[in-house]
């Protein structure tokens, strides 16, 4: 087995590894940029601490939940409990020539953010500890088992011919609809909708963008698992997405008004969620349309959510969900088999049932993180409260629940 | 009889309101960021989506504690330098001060707020604004 392994492969696969590590601090401070003085480390915690919390849980058996020996195309079984087995030799269920070590350590790091995104939803309220426990369980019986379901060796959707390249149902979909779900459980900030609630640093969040966008390569292209044709082609597509986007972005912010920067980043990475599950199944050209629709798409998806008076804090679901949502049936439609042989052909190259298989992988996707989502929090709410005390809020999480302030 | 000055400017207006006393011989003063408005309301900012309405501007207010003989030509200078004709110029409040003392001379009053070069200095040589610079 060991002569199977192709360095320059491994290579790529480990240096995309540490660029999706990379996105969970990027993610942290474009979150944190956008929370005022008084939550930022708080905010910045609420990403971070995964790199921890799934650190721990994935070698103990989030892994082997994900990727073990499948039952019943619903969950892995336990043989890769503390990842026994899993080292040097490949597991030509996933990626023939790099370590079983190198894959597990990658997708690990896609497990890390997942969560880490939905932090967007719950900022400036959440109970520390209620968040952790929320977060342990989110892991386990929700991410773990869709991970199975669309990329484990014999999961339902990815069994049913699910076209998802690098995470748009497991990672994007799911955080997004989680996070529209713990909104709604754990209700608005103080004062939300009376008092704009403004951004305190957002030279934060451009920086964060910046690193997702460069992490975005690693996750993207990272995912085709190997040093070759999909894997560029992944790279193409990624950029493509996220400048069309933002371009897109810029120019309807700068119609209602001025060319706002913030906007200019969010359109960036509302572009690089929307091709993730697109990147190795499109073509650039058709990641630029994937971009040019998704910016409009998540654009009025935020003024919606805003008119509802929903407080979904950073708009994970309007930037994440909705546009992987479009993503996704991108997918079902521009997918050609040109680009990536392992793939399949969507609507527009002859095969419009790949549609109904990516609508189908969407609206399970969405219902199961939704409901799952909300029965946990709902749960947590009703017995040790999801929220921190009407005082704690107004005084910021920084000091009411870490004991430290970001600027003295 | 001592007086103070807390004029509320804006944030941009500072260096000239700065220079404009400078010119005429105020060297000490104390500047404030603050927040708030007045009949200026607010401003729109460009969002993440759309814009949004924000109330609470940032200002800046110049205290100046000065004796009264020199309050007159000192509001002068603030008001041509503050002015730009627009809603959110500010205003200068002026109130009376009981007492000022200098920590490092135990000095009081008027003497206290007296600094080499200032403005009763000038005018006690009979220096001019064209002359000093």
């Amino acid at each position: 087995m060991g002569n199977a392994i192709n360095s320059g492969d491994t290579a790529w696969v480990l240096v995309s590894c540490a660029l999706v590590l990379m996105m969970t601090p990027g993610l942290a401070f474009f979150y944190g940029g956008m929370v005022r003085r008084k939550n930022v480390l708080s905010t910045l915690t609420l990403s971070f601490v995964f790199m921890a919390l799934i650190g721990v849980q994935w070698v103990l058996f989030g892994y082997s939940l994900a990727f073990g020996d499948s039952i019943g195309g619903f969950i892995g079984g336990l043989n890769y409990l503390g990842f026994s087995g899993v080292g040097a030799a490949p597991n030509p269920n996933y990626a023939k020539t790099i370590p079983q070590g190198l894959f597990a350590a990658f997708q690990m790091m896609f497990a890390v953010i997942t969560p880490a995104l939905i932090t967007g939803a719950f900022v400036e309220r959440v109970r520390f500890k209620s968040f952790l426990i929320f977060s342990v369980i989110w892991a386990t019986v929700v991410y773990d088992p869709l991970c199975h379901w669309v990329w484990g060796k014999g999961g339902w959707l990815g069994a049913m011919g699910a076209l998802d390249f690098a995470g748009g149902t497991v990672v994007h979909i799911a955080a997004g609809f989680s996070a529209l779900a713990f909104a709604l459980a754990i209700g608005p900030r103080k004062g939300f909708g009376k008092n704009p609630i403004e951004p305190h640093n957002i030279p934060l969040t451009i920086l964060g963008a910046g690193l997702l966008w460069v992490g975005w390569f690693g996750f993207n292209a990272g995912s085709a698992l190997a040093a070759n044709g999909v894997a560029v082609n992944a790279l193409l597509t990624t950029n493509t997405s996220a400048a069309s986007a933002g371009l897109v972005w810029m120019v309807l912010s700068w119609l209602d008004g001025r060319p706002s920067p913030l906007g200019l980043v969010t359109g960036m990475v509302v572009g690089l969620a929307a091709v993730t599950p697109a990147s190795g199944f499109v073509t650039p050209m058709a990641a630029m349309v994937i971009g040019a629709v998704a910016a409009p798409l998540s654009y009025y998806g935020i003024r919606f959510r805003d008119k509802r008076q929903l407080d979904e804090s950073l708009d994970v679901w309007a930037c994440h969900g909705l546009a992987s949502t479009w993503g996704m049936i991108a997918t079902g439609l521009f997918a050609t088999t040109e680009v990536n042989a392992a793939g399949a052909n969507g609507l527009f190259y002859g095969h419009p049932g790949q549609l109904g298989i990516q609508l189908l992988a969407i609206v399970a996707t969405m219902a199961f993180t939704f409901g799952v989502t909300f029965l946990v929090a709902k749960l947590l709410d009703l017995s040790i409260g999801l929220r921190v005390t009407t005082m704690e809020e107004e005084v910021g999480l920084d000091i009411s629940g870490h004991g430290e302030r970001a600027y003295s | 009889m001592l007086k103070k000055i807390e004029a509320i400017i804006r944030e941009d207006k500072l260096s000239d309101v700065k220079d404009a006393l400078h010119e005429i011989g105020i060297v000490g003063l104390n500047v404030f960021e603050i927040r708030g408005h007045g009949r200026q309301g607010g401003i729109t900012l460009a969002g993440r989506s759309g814009t949004y309405q924000v109330d609470m501007l940032t200002k800046i207010q110049v205290n100046i504690i000065l004796s009264e003989h020199n309050l007159d030509e000192t509001i002068d200078a603030i008001l041509k330098s503050a002015y730009t004709g627009e809603s959110g110029d500010g205003l200068i409040f002026v109130s009376p001060i009981e007492e000022v003392i200098r920590i490092r001379t135990g000095e009081r009053g008027h003497e206290a707020v007296m600094y080499p070069g200032d403005i009763d200095e000038r005018k006690s040589r009979g220096v001019t604004k064209s002359s000093e610079s």
